[in-house]
């Protein structure tokens, strides 16, 4: 028995008995095809609003704190007996 | 715009429920193979599609003129890869039944059957799939098909031997 042979025995074997599709898979597909949107844009929204609050904080920090601002010395010894 | 929202929506649905109408028995029969489950008795295979198929839903807007069969065909294919690995532990001839021509195969035996011939995707796209070498999906192949011809005599086969020897 060559190649196409046994492949096509094999496909005659797999090709019997095909099993009935259940009425309900549709909704139920759509169902849970739903949910899963449903979460997933909920999973994006809930990110961008993170990120939009980080940023913010971010921003109001660097304003109260001016990092970009040399802060003033403080490792000089005062000047006494000049 | 709210009315060309709603008209997108049910022309997404229509379209939608004309793919599952289509493709369901066909991908219904993949999975029933897959998980050697009886054609009227097929708890794994039903929720296996239903996972697949609704995973096509949720990516519909996004396929860009992708085939959602080949997408539903593939989320199939990696999930039972990934299920059967965790359940059967990947030893072979777990649990036989007896009701399915596949049952005596081990999961990725299967797996690789129904791909490669039932299927019939190519062996490149099997193996990227699986994450194989070309070669192993090759010798997979081989060996199922021996498998299932010839049903090895011993203390295995006493589930399934008898009733399909055709050749």
């Amino acid at each position: 028995m060559n190649r196409p042979e046994r492949e096509a025995a094999v496909r005659r074997i797999m090709d019997q008995a095909p099993p009935p599709v259940p009425p309900e898979l549709h909704a139920e597909v759509v169902r849970r095809g739903a949910r899963m949107l449903r979460r997933r844009r909920a999973a994006r929204r809930v990110m961008w609003s993170l990120l939009f609050a980080a940023s913010v904080a971010f921003i109001v920090w660097a304003v109260l704190a001016r990092p970009w601002v040399e802060p003033p010395s403080q490792t000089t010894p005062p000047l006494t007996d000049w | 715009m709210g009315q060309r929202h709603a008209s997108q929506d049910a022309r997404r649905a229509r379209e939608f429920k004309a793919f599952v109408a289509g493709a369901a028995g066909r991908l219904l029969h993949a999975a029933t193979l897959l998980t050697a489950e009886a054609p009227d008795d097929n708890p794994r295979a039903r929720r296996l599609l239903t996972l697949a198929l609704a995973h096509t839903y949720a990516c519909w807007d996004g396929l860009h003129g992708e085939d959602p069969y080949d997408r539903t065909r593939q989320y199939l294919a990696t999930r039972f890869a990934r299920g059967a690995w965790h359940q059967y532990g990947g030893l072979a001839g777990a649990r036989p039944r007896p009701a399915s021509p596949l049952a005596g195969l081990a999961p990725q035996e299967r797996l690789v059957l129904v791909l490669r011939l039932y299927e019939g995707v190519a062996e490149e796209q099997t193996a990227a799939l699986l994450g194989l070498p070309t070669e192993r999906v090759h010798t997979i192949c081989d060996r199922a098909t021996a498998t299932l011809l010839h049903p090895p005599r011993g203390p295995a086969p006493a589930v399934g031997g008898a009733k399909m020897a055709p050749s």
